[in-house]
């Protein structure tokens, strides 16, 4: 009934380099506009992204852009104001089962009255999964993050990095075919954000989970992204679509010194600071 | 060898604790024996002659008669006043609107002193214990009510996106995420109202009744038995503070969680 953390098929070369050629989640003509004291404030603005299966998708933007209210119509959290979210060809309305989010702020997207363990089996319970076979499950994606021994903690009494993990954790435990992550190592120490992308990466090459990562660091992008979307400033709309012609596997040394990485980057940092200068 | 010191630091630590707060009890205790040993007043017997009223009057005699029925009381009513308080404030928590539109009313019957209901009350329910048992949920449904309200409402807006994008629904949502999260601050009012829960039990026993805590203190004092009224008090203090300490445990479990989460934030 729950295929239990069996490693799906390796990601193949034509996704890595982007040429794969399923849709799973279509973005059509995203508008939202929000109602404030000042007016209406169009934030999206015709947003139209196609992520395709398997695909590490990185959306960077200066701050301020709409990335995370991106994000939010992406999951179903948010109603847009025009246009529409497809996963699967499925219409989007509310949080689909197929899709799984990571929030920034790890310290309040955990529960701090339950431990650890029951923290990830917590959506694996509510939807019915019988107690045994959660706890294996929570237990086994525990240990893809690196965490076996946590799950009787608290996750409060674990780092920032150990507690994103966990949330990595219950992700990925709910086994969707597309993961969420709106700045997801934004707010951790620079060394243990390394781990936790170089973590992204191997878990998407050994579940072969569909990913799409907003956030506003460019390096980190280029470093993670099969496809980088690069937004404009607000209102906000697609600027660029980057593909990233990386070799796989990426490494935090070797792949940040490649004349490549620099070129990309470089373009990048362009068009957000071209963008800025434009308005 | 450092295991073991740190063993014996909190050893001593906590017999240090203890000896503390036994001092001022046992002192206070000692000194109320010696200086009314001599007593002659009418108002105030010599400890002796209370302790022994206490053993005789209380243990065991009333015990079925007047504690039991009133501590009977004092429970049905404190667990009437929990499942409502709690469930309508889960509910009234969970719907900000109609919370705000029935907050003056809450606030108003609030104010009202439960006691004061007890002419009331015995007019309308009449002498039997429904009417004890009606007054102490009414004064004591209010912390409860209240304060779980305000601890739904406080939910983190975050918690809410994670279990709506985990499609944690129903009474999953309600066990799991929303009497959790709002635990803290019911059982703050849970603590209030038992205070308060047994300051009624006494009250509504003072009229319209035969018997209970409070009838017979009432009784002993109309009959001139001061020692046995003395006696009562003590023995209303007595259960005031193993309740109080029955709940300390109660909460010492329930929210292992959030004290330990405090404790970290503080150090």
């Amino acid at each position: 009934m729950y295929n239990s953390m069996v490693k799906r098929a390796p990601v193949t070369e034509d996704v890595v380099s982007g040429n794969a050629g399923e849709v799973v989640l279509a973005v059509r003509e995203l508008s939202k506009t929000y109602e404030t004291r000042a007016g209406r404030k169009l934030v999206l603005n015709s947003i139209d992204l196609d992520v395709h299966r398997g695909e590490f998708v990185c959306v960077v933007g200066p701050s301020g852009a709409g990335k995370t209210t991106l994000l939010r119509c992406m999951s179903g959290l948010l109603a847009p104001t025009a246009g529409q979210v497809l996963l699967d060809g499925e219409l989007v309305t509310r949080p689909p089962a197929k899709l799984a989010v990571v929030f920034q702020d790890y310290s309040r997207s955990l529960m701090p009255w339950m431990s650890v363990e029951s923290n990830v089996m917590l959506p694996l319970r509510a939807k019915g999964m019988p107690g045994s076979q959660s706890r294996k499950l929570a237990n086994t994606s525990l240990e893809a993050v690196g965490l076996a021994d946590a799950g009787r903690q608290y996750p409060w009494q674990l780092s920032g990095g150990m507690q994103q993990r966990v949330a990595i954790a219950r992700a990925l435990a709910y086994e969707p075919e597309v993961l969420l992550m709106d700045e997801p190592f934004a707010s951790v120490d620079a060394q243990t954000r390394a781990d936790l992308e170089d973590l992204a990466l191997n878990l998407r090459a050994s579940f072969g989970v569909t990913v799409v990562l907003v956030t506003h660091d460019i390096d980190e992008s280029v470093y993670l992204g099969d496809r980088v979307v690069v937004l404009s400033g607000s209102p906000t709309r697609i600027r660029d679509d980057v593909s990233v012609d990386l070799p796989s596997p990426r490494d935090q040394i070797e792949t940040k010194v490649l004349p490549r990485f620099a070129e990309l980057r470089k373009r990048i940092l362009q068009e957000i600071r071209s963008d800025r200068a434009s308005r | 060898m450092a295991f073991r010191r740190a063993i014996d630091f909190r050893l001593k630590t906590r017999l240090l604790t203890i000896f503390l707060e036994l001092i001022l009890p046992v002192g206070a205790v000692a000194a109320w024996w010696a200086l009314s040993a001599g007593s002659t007043s009418v108002y105030f017997p010599p400890l002796s002659q209370i302790v022994t009223a206490l053993r005789e009057t209380w243990l065991f005699e009333h015990w079925s008669t007047d504690v039991f029925p009133s501590l009977e009381n004092l429970a049905l009513g404190f667990l009437v006043s929990c499942l409502v308080g709690i469930g309508l404030g889960v509910l009234l928590g969970l719907l900000p609107i109609v919370a705000d539109a029935v907050a003056p009313v809450l606030e108003f019957l609030r104010a009202v002193p439960g006691v004061a209901l007890l002419p009331a009350a015995i007019l309308l329910l009449g002498i039997g214990a429904e009417t004890r048992i009606s007054l102490i949920v009414f004064g004591t449904m209010w912390p409860i009510l209240l304060n779980t309200i305000d601890g739904v409402r406080a939910i983190d807006p975050m918690v809410r996106d994670v279990a709506e994008s985990y499609q944690i629904r129903g009474l999953g949502w309600l066990r799991r995420i929303v009497l959790p999260a709002a635990s803290p601050q019911i059982v703050a009012g849970m603590r209030t109202a038992l205070s308060v829960g047994i300051t009624v039990m006494v009250f509504s026993e003072l009229s319209g009744t035969t018997n209970g805590i409070g009838f017979q203190i009432l009784s002993a004092q109309r009959s001139f038995a001061v020692p046995q009224m003395w006696a009562g008090m003590i023995l209303l203090g007595i259960i005031g503070y193993l309740l109080n300490i029955a709940f300390r445990g109660f909460e010492h479990v329930v929210l292992r969680w959030h004290r330990g989460m405090r404790q970290l934030a503080r150090s």
